[in-house]
């Protein structure tokens, strides 16, 4: 028969003790498989921008210009990686080592943007570029202000 | 009348509700899973045909809600309400849906709770007497959950190895006040139970607490324990939170028997990339409409406990580092 | 066409690595985005203490695709504009340098946000 007493069941556990038991029951990232990983598709990808920076060098731009060049060309494959649905598939892979190099930055300015077209050009596609890419620029422009700002004063 | 309450927070329906149909769809992923047998429709790809995502779930919803009137048999004119509810800003899956089917609709938000909840409340509706018959129905979809709640789907990022993976899909059943049927006995309302989980990768981990404190309440209030049930099965708590769970209500001293499982433990498989399970309204819903509605329809299954769970936060509450409130729902279905 | 390769290859996986630990060791709401804004802040302040100058002389590719990188140019930039044009250069200095990524990132990530659909 039901019990009428009212209010006393609650769970015996306290919140310190249930965070510890949270914790142990919480499988760890991969470490090592991580790491290996990053290391990697990183290196892998910074040795293909090498790769194409030497051949623009090799049809005759200076270095700075063949450097330049180079990132343009990476951004581009990475936001055409992007839009034919791999590059989620590498970044589930690499991990960092393929979130940190500019094709990651390009897959960070696609990859919301795209997604967001069904909400129009303007405040879809426009507006979501710069879901991740608005914050990097903010913090490395304004860097890179008070770097100048505190070179000046320091000469 | 004498109230129709048991304990702190159970309602004991009189005349029981009879589940008259029940009907799942899925999208393909669902249907390769190791259930992927047991629901009635499932789709190819996750769009269907309809131009956003948004549209193919409440689309999805629909159809699962139409799937459920037709097996019933029974004109759309004798349905008095229609419960239904998602996990998008402002339930417009269910909005949409209720739109075409035209029935009087209360829209239902428990998070991924919301089909237990539903249960709960259109079962009180029935042995209340404000209805005859009402409709249920609840949905979530992968890619529309993604966007509004963790990141694009084409980013490449690494998800936990806590995190789950929400499921496609919408399941529906309609209740009748009589015919043949599984009959829903009981219900327990949960509390909101926050135990400090911030991390919105680990679901698990912030609902549990929840599904403890009502399963622990249900079996007080109705002086019953894990043994008068067959199938005890909460909705979305993944194996870390179906595991903390467990340890939790040992701790308390409540034995959950031996047939404590997870709907989002059971509807992927391991090869399926998921890590800890499944989760979304539409786990726990295709689960129970699809899988436990066969087995106790054949009488496989006598008693079964269905504690649907829920996360009750949001993107700008995550963001501002508020920690997860948890609930969970029970509700007690015998064939 | 071999130059650098090997170099650009090990720093390049090595800068990568500390990107992962950062995501791996830190709390799950440090996301992505955090580590993007670290890495290039990150950048600008090694390339004006003139720490990462040897680093892309050595390694070239290496340094410079990894978003720390563009933190560099945007430092160095700055650095030499204002030496050349006095404090002014402290604006422009800075995009100047790293016009050309910037204006890619976004012609090309609009291109190709308008051409292709997402496939969940």
């Amino acid at each position: 028969m039901p019990n009428q007493t009212l209010r006393k069941p609650a769970i015996s556990i306290s919140p310190e003790e249930y965070k510890a038991l949270a914790q142990k029951y919480t499988p760890k990232p991969t470490f090592t498989k991580n790491i290996l990983r990053a290391f990697f598709v990183g290196g892998l990808i910074c040795a293909l921008g090498q790769v194409i920076i030497n051949i623009f060098s090799g049809i005759g731009l200076t270095p700075k210009e063949a450097s330049n060049a180079g990132t343009a060309a990476m951004i581009f494959l990475g936001s055409l990686l992007t839009g034919l649905g791999v590059y989620d598939e590498i970044g589930k892979f690499g991990g960092a080592g393929s979130i940190i190099p500019v094709t990651g930055f390009a897959n960070s300015i696609v990859s919301p943007a795209m997604e967001f077209k069904r909400e129009g050009y303007v405040q879809g596609v426009g507006a979501k570029l710069f879901t991740v890419a608005g914050p990097v620029l903010v913090y490395g422009i304004a860097a890179s202000i008070i770097i100048g700002v505190l070179a000046y004063f320091l000469h | 009348m004498g109230l129709k309450r048991a304990g702190n927070q159970t309602v004991l329906f009189d005349n029981p509700p009879v589940i008259l149909s029940s009907y799942a769809v899925v999208g393909p992923k669902e249907g390769k899973g190791p259930l992927g047998k047991t629901f009635n429709s499932i789709w190819q790809d996750q769009l269907n045909g309809e131009k956003t995502w948004e549209l193919a779930e409440s689309k999805m919803l629909q159809e699962a809600l139409q799937g459920s009137v037709k097996q019933a048999g029974i004109g759309k004119e004798q349905i008095d309400f229609m419960l239904a509810g998602d996990l998008l800003n402002q339930i417009v899956s269910s909005n949409f849906a209720a739109r075409l089917m035209a029935l009087p609709f209360i829209g239902v938000y428990g998070a991924c709770s919301t089909m237990a909840l539903s249960l709960a409340l259109g079962s009180m509706l029935i042995d209340g007497g404000f209805a005859e018959h009402v409709l249920v129905g609840v949905s979530s979809h992968h890619d529309t959950a993604e966007r509004q709640f963790r990141a694009p789907t084409e980013q490449g990022t690494q998800r936990a190895m806590s995190a789950q993976w929400t499921v496609t899909g919408a399941g529906s059943v309609l209740l009748g006040k009589k015919g043949g049927g599984p009959r829903i006995t009981s219900a327990t309302i949960g509390r909101v139970i926050d135990y400090g989980e911030t991390d919105a990768s680990n679901m698990g981990s912030a609902m549990a607490p929840a599904v403890a404190d009502t399963i622990l309440n249900h079996f007080h209030d109705l002086q019953c324990t894990g043994q008068d049930y067959d199938h005890i099965a909460s909705g979305d708590l993944g194996t870390v939170g179906l595991a903390l769970a467990c340890e939790v209500l040992k701790q308390s001293g409540v034995d959950t028997g031996t047939e404590f499982t997870d709907c989002g433990v059971r509807i992927f498989d391991s090869t399926q990339d998921v890590h800890a399970g499944g989760s979304g309204c539409a786990c726990s819903a295709v689960v129970f409409a699809g899988d436990l509605m066969q087995k106790l329809k054949a009488r496989a299954l006598k008693r079964v406990l269905l504690i649907g769970s829920g996360a009750l936060h949001s993107p700008t509450s995550a963001l501002q580092g508020e920690s997860i409130p948890g609930i969970g729902h029970a509700v007690a279905i015998e064939a | 066409m071999f130059h650098l390769i090997f170099p650009a290859f090990i720093v390049g996986g090595l800068i990568c690595v500390i990107g992962q630990l950062m995501m791996d060791l830190t709390k799950p709401s440090f996301t992505p985005a955090h580590v993007l804004v670290s890495f290039v802040t990150g950048g600008a302040v090694l390339g004006a203490l003139g720490v990462y100058e040897p680093l892309v002389k050595f390694a070239g590719a290496g340094a410079t695709i990894p978003l720390s990188g563009f933190g560099y140019s945007l430092a160095k930039g700055s650095i030499e504009a204002v030496e050349k044009r006095g404090l002014i250069g402290a604006l422009s200095g800075g995009v100047e340098a790293t016009a050309v990524g910037i204006a890619a990132a976004v012609f090309f990530g609009y291109l190709m946000s308008v051409t292709f659909n997402p496939k969940g």
